[in-house]
Parts: structure tokens; C-alpha cells; sequence
């Protein structure tokens, strides 16, 4: 793995202002990530996750949402300094993003063939006739089976799966240097989700990207992600190596999403479960948000706890580390 | 189960139809047997069918029923065409720029649509007249003048569906243009909405036409059109009954032809259902 630093995230601030106070969809967050390295970013819905790739992406929703603080430095350079049209051209040539759903990612009305060209023909103006080669090879690159054939295809024609295949082959097409994952396997099913990280990893592969993984899923983290950050309320509550987390969850979050997570060795009658709601984002609790829900709760979480190092490449917000520290 | 069911043959007896009102509107003066202006109360009230020289028979001024229903059919192309080409256009374009730009944009647009189509087209055709005087143009404003937000509103509909899509969300990302993503990503996707609408405000705009001329608000009455001669004929409907029944069948068979088209249209148009033809 190269040493090259692609994307790094310091101290980001995404807040919304509505009606009913100040939201902070993304309070405080701090990663890094280097080129062929995955990060995961899980959370519960609502804790920010999808948040932070908008704001990376520089699409924030305006005009409620804005980014108040913070730097996101893509390689060496500062988005949060550049107009929307040197965004454009920032994430044209080298951010991209697969959605969650492969239904709504191709627009019905033209077949997949169109699409795949517009988009070589974005990056290149060569003969029509070695475009239409290179979406072919584009296409059994991501292991779609008569490839030719499909071009004439319209996305209803195709299953999830396929389509979401389509999909990753625009993907590749663009040569990224940082794509975001939205939660891209959330409606395929079991099989198809198998396949298509596999295809994601052979993405990768390709072209060095680095890759955000967004998810719910620890499953999906262990299989594809080097380093997960786990998000809570807005903020990361704990970030480690991966095996490092499974191994020795260190925020008392993370070791109950952990323990909700089925195992097939074990045998039980209920998963157990976190107690309480996810505190809405615009009446946080005074201190640590997750103190309301935490077992190890104690008179220290009335204050937001800074970060601790909790073993080799951990990191985790909590006060029950200040001692060791 | 209908749209299984349902032959996807072209509509040949609608699009006919369409025809003979284009062929008739453009050689008006070649296919009419008599001069629309000629007066003959010798031969008036003639009943169709009686002699070969009037098929359709002849009016209280012994005008020529079938060359008033020829050069009729010119009156109802051109104000068809002229108000849903001007309406639509404009209104297609601000649905779309409505939709897609959300927030105040849409607010301003929407509620000037509201108002457009809050207005009774009479009474907006009725304000043109006092200013303007009658004449086709003022048919022709105070269609336009309405039409345009039906389009407006049901475009808006569409893209703000289609929007949500992620491809959309994705082209963004990739630094596409708003004004190409509007016109080349979006605008395909509202076609369908777009061909049914027209089909089916052709029927309403013959018959708004026909409602103006009948008050007296259109054209002045000695001109030609469908609706002009309904109106002539309902004064003396019970023993000169033709005059009003056949320009009232053509404007019948008229606007049904085009819900037809429209019809056929919304179900050819859309790719799902064209696969399963």
C-alpha cells in the first residue's frame, strides 16, 4: 500500500439551521485516508454518516445546511476554499459515488449503452467506434455476461444486481481517486451483495481509489474496510484498524453495536439490544450524547469526553479511559 | 391487465381523423365546394342530403354548410397550434426550472400558476377583448394565457419525482451542468407527461374556442369556425337542426381522436410498457 495521503478530514462542522434550533448533523469529525485504503463509517440512521460524504462532496443542502468549521483537505487541497465550479471539476475528475439504491441510479429513459458513452465521452473525445469498444470492455470488466448485447439494454430490463454492476462500471470508467459507498448494498440481496463487494474490491484494485464505505453493516466493514469510525450523534465516538475494533471494542457504544450484531455460533433467543432512542440532534444531552443509553454511565459523562488513545491505532471518546491515560 | 390486453397497433382511425382536419385546414379553398361569404336566402335552410350541390345542406343565409365546416377546421388548427405551442413551450420550460430549483424559484412560479389557472379562461379572454378587441389573436392570447400553467404544474410534478432519482444526484456529482442536466438527464423523463397533456388540452382548446366564438367573444360571427356555428344554429335548432349537429359532431370526433393519440401516446411512450409489446 502507497503512502499517499488522498483525503484528509479535520475537525468538520455540518450544521443545519432550522426552525427548531441549530441541528448538527456532523459536530467535530476528524479521518484520514490514503490512496487503496477503505474506511467504514458506521452509525445508526441519523448519526451523520451520509451527512459527512455530502459535505466532502461539497453538495451539502442549502441553503439550511452549512459547513461552519473545520477543513477537508483533498490531496493537500482545501474543498471548503473552492467556488462550486471548481467543485464541479474536483468531483468530475476524481470523487465518485455509488448510491444506495441501483434502481434509481440510471435514468430509465436512456439505454445503459448511452449512458456508459456520456460518460467515457466526458472524460475523452475519441472515435465513436473505440468508445463503444471501451464500454464493452468496461462492462465485462464488471463481469456482465454478453456485454454487447446489453448495451441496447434499458435499466428496467436488468436486475438489481446488474444494474448495480452498470453502475460500478461508470464507476471505473471515471478512474477515481476517492469513491464514496453510500450503503451501495443495502437492496440487493445476500448473493448480489457478496458479488458486488467483490466487484467494489477489484474497483479498487484498479484504479488505487481510496474508499469511504458507509454502512450499518459490521458484516460488510469486516469484509471490505481497513479502518472504521464509528459515528454517533454527529460525532466519531471511537475509530480504530478493523480487527482492531472487532477485537477490542473501546467505547461502550461500539461494544453494544457489536453484541447486536447474530452470530451463528451462538445460540440465542434475543439479540440484545441498546436501550433508548438516539438522542435527536437538535436537543443533545448535556456532555456525552450516548451517556443516557451507556451501562458504564458515571458523574464524569456530564462533560463531553475528548479523545483517548485506547491501544494501537484506537482512538475512542469516553471518559472511562482518562485514567489510563 | 388492460395495458396487457391492449393491442399497441397505431391508432389508425384517430390519427385519420387528424388528417383530414390538417388536409382540410391547409386546402380549405381547393376542397370547398362554395364560398363561405356568399349569400343566398333563395336557397337557405336546405336539409342535408337533399340536393348534391349542398351535402350538408345550407344555413338561414343559405351559406354552404360543409365549405363553413372546411374552412372551419383552418380556425381550429391554427389557434390549436399557435396557443399550445406558445403555453407549452413556456410553460414546459418554467415547470422544469420550478421543479428543479425548489425553494423560492418554484414558490414564485407556482403561485403565479395558481393564479393563471385560478382565472376562468372567459373572463381572461373577456378582460383581452375590452383592451384588445375580438379576433383570433385573442383567442389565441387567452389560451395561451392559461395553458401555460397546466403545463407548468404538471411538468413540476414530474421532475420534482424524477429528481429524487439518484442518477440525478450523480450527475450533479460528476459536475454536470444544472441547465444540461435539466434539458438532457430530466427533461427525456417528463416527454411521456408532456405528449399527454398536449393530446388532451387539443380537445380542451377546440372546445374553449368553440365557447368563446359561441359567446360572441372570438372571432366576429360572419367567420367560420365550429363553435361560431353552433352558436348560429341554436337559435333555430328545432327546425334547421343541422346546423348546430354537424360542426357540434366535428368538434365531438375531434377532441375524442386526440384523447385517443393521447392515450396511445402515455402508453407507447413509456419504455417499461413498450417492452412488452
Amino acid at each position: 500500500m502507497q503512502d499517499e495521503q488522498i483525503l484528509k478530514v479535520e475537525d468538520l462542522q455540518t450544521y443545519f439551521y432550522t426552525r427548531n434550533g441549530i441541528v448538527k448533523a456532523v459536530d467535530g469529525i476528524s479521518f484520514e485516508l490514503e490512496k487503496g485504503e477503505t474506511l467504514g463509517i458506521v452509525g445508526e440512521s441519523g448519526s451523520g454518516k451520509s451527512m459527512t460524504a455530502w459535505s466532502i462532496l461539497g453538495l451539502v443542502p442549502k441553503p439550511s445546511g452549512r459547513i461552519v468549521g473545520g477543513r477537508i483537505l483533498y490531496q493537500g487541497e482545501n474543498l471548503l476554499e473552492k467556488s462550486d465550479r471548481e467543485m464541479q471539476q474536483i468531483r468530475g475528475n476524481g470523487i465518485c459515488m455509488v448510491m444506495q439504491d441501483p434502481l434509481t441510479s440510471l435514468n430509465p429513459v436512456f439505454n445503459i449503452g448511452n449512458q456508459i458513452l456520456e460518460c467515457l465521452r466526458m472524460n475523452s473525445a475519441p472515435s465513436p467506434n473505440s468508445l463503444r469498444e471501451q464500454a464493452i470492455a468496461l462492462l465485462s470488466r464488471v463481469r456482465i455476461p454478453a456485454p454487447e448485447a446489453r448495451l441496447a439494454a434499458f435499466p428496467h430490463q436488468m436486475s438489481g444486481g446488474m444494474r448495480q454492476r452498470v453502475v460500478g462500471a461508470i464507476a471505473v470508467s471515471r478512474s477515481p481517486n476517492l469513491l464514496i459507498a453510500d450503503e451501495p448494498t443495502t437492496s440487493l440481496d445476500a448473493t448480489i451483495q457478496l458479488q458486488y463487494l467483490g466487484m467494489l474490491k477489484e474497483i479498487q484494485a484498479l484504479t488505487g481509489a481510496a474508499i469511504i464505505f458507509i454502512t450499518h453493516d459490521f458484516g460488510i466493514v469486516a469484509r471490505m474496510c481497513d479502518k472504521v469510525a464509528v459515528m454517533y450523534a454527529g460525532k466519531i465516538v471511537e475509530q480504530a484498524d478493523v480487527m482492531q475494533l472487532f477485537d477490542n471494542p473501546a467505547h461502550p457504544y461500539t461494544e453494544a453495536l457489536l453484541q447486536s450484531v447474530p452470530d451463528l455460533d451462538t445460540n440465542v433467543d434475543l439479540l440484545p439490544s441498546i436501550d433508548g432512542q438516539p438522542p435527536s440532534l437538535d436537543d443533545l444531552p448535556e456532555g456525552c450524547s450516548f451517556a443516557p443509553r451507556c451501562p458504564y454511565v458515571f458523574d464524569k459523562c456530564s462533560e463531553y469526553p475528548p479523545e483517548f488513545s485506547t491501544g494501537p491505532g484506537q482512538v475512542a471518546r469516553c471518559w472511562r479511559y482518562h485514567d489510563a491515560n | 391487465m388492460r395495458r396487457q390486453l391492449r393491442d399497441y397497433r397505431l391508432p389508425w382511425v384517430p390519427i385519420a381523423v387528424f388528417a383530414v382536419l390538417l388536409v382540410c385546414a391547409i386546402f380549405a379553398p381547393l376542397l370547398a365546394p362554395h364560398e363561405t361569404d356568399k349569400l343566398n336566402i333563395l336557397g337557405s335552410k336546405i336539409p342535408p342530403g337533399e340536393t348534391s350541390e349542398h351535402l350538408l345542406g345550407t344555413d338561414t343565409l343559405g351559406r354552404d354548410l360543409l365549405s363553413r365546416l372546411i374552412y372551419g377546421a383552418r380556425t381550429t388548427v391554427v389557434i390549436s397550434l399557435v396557443a399550445l405551442g406558445t403555453g407549452g413551450v413556456v410553460g414546459t420550460l418554467l415547470g422544469l426550472v420550478s421543479g428543479y430549483a425548489g425553494g423560492w424559484t418554484d414558490t414564485i412560479i407556482m403561485r403565479i400558476a395558481d393564479a393563471a389557472l385560478g382565472f376562468p379562461t372567459i373572463l381572461v379572454a373577456l378582460v383581452i377583448v375590452v383592451i384588445l378587441g375580438t379576433g383570433i389573436g385573442v383567442i389565441i392570447l387567452a389560451v395561451a394565457l392559461t395553458v401555460w400553467a397546466r403545463f407548468a404544474r404538471m411538468i413540476r410534478g414530474d421532475v420534482l419525482s424524477v429528481k429524487t432519482q439518484d442518477f440525478v444526484t450523480l450527475a450533479r456529482i460528476d459536475g454536470v451542468h444544472p441547465g444540461i442536466l435539466i434539458l438532457r438527464h430530466i427533461f427525456p423523463n417528463v416527454i411521456n407527461t408532456l405528449m399527454v397533456i398536449t393530446s388532451l388540452l387539443v380537445g380542451q382548446i377546440i372546445l374553449l374556442e368553440a365557447a368563446l366564438s359561441y359567446l360572441g367573444l372570438g372571432l366576429p360571427p360572419g367567420a367560420s369556425s365550429w363553435g361560431i356555428m353552433v352558436a348560429e344554429g341554436k337559435e333555430v335548432i328545432i327546425d334547421v337542426w343541422w346546423l348546430s349537429l354537424f360542426p357540434g359532431l366535428a368538434i365531438t370526433i375531434v377532441v375524442l381522436a386526440f384523447n385517443f393519440i393521447g392515450d396511445w401516446l402515455r402508453d407507447t411512450m413509456d419504455p417499461k410498457l413498450r417492452q412488452s409489446r
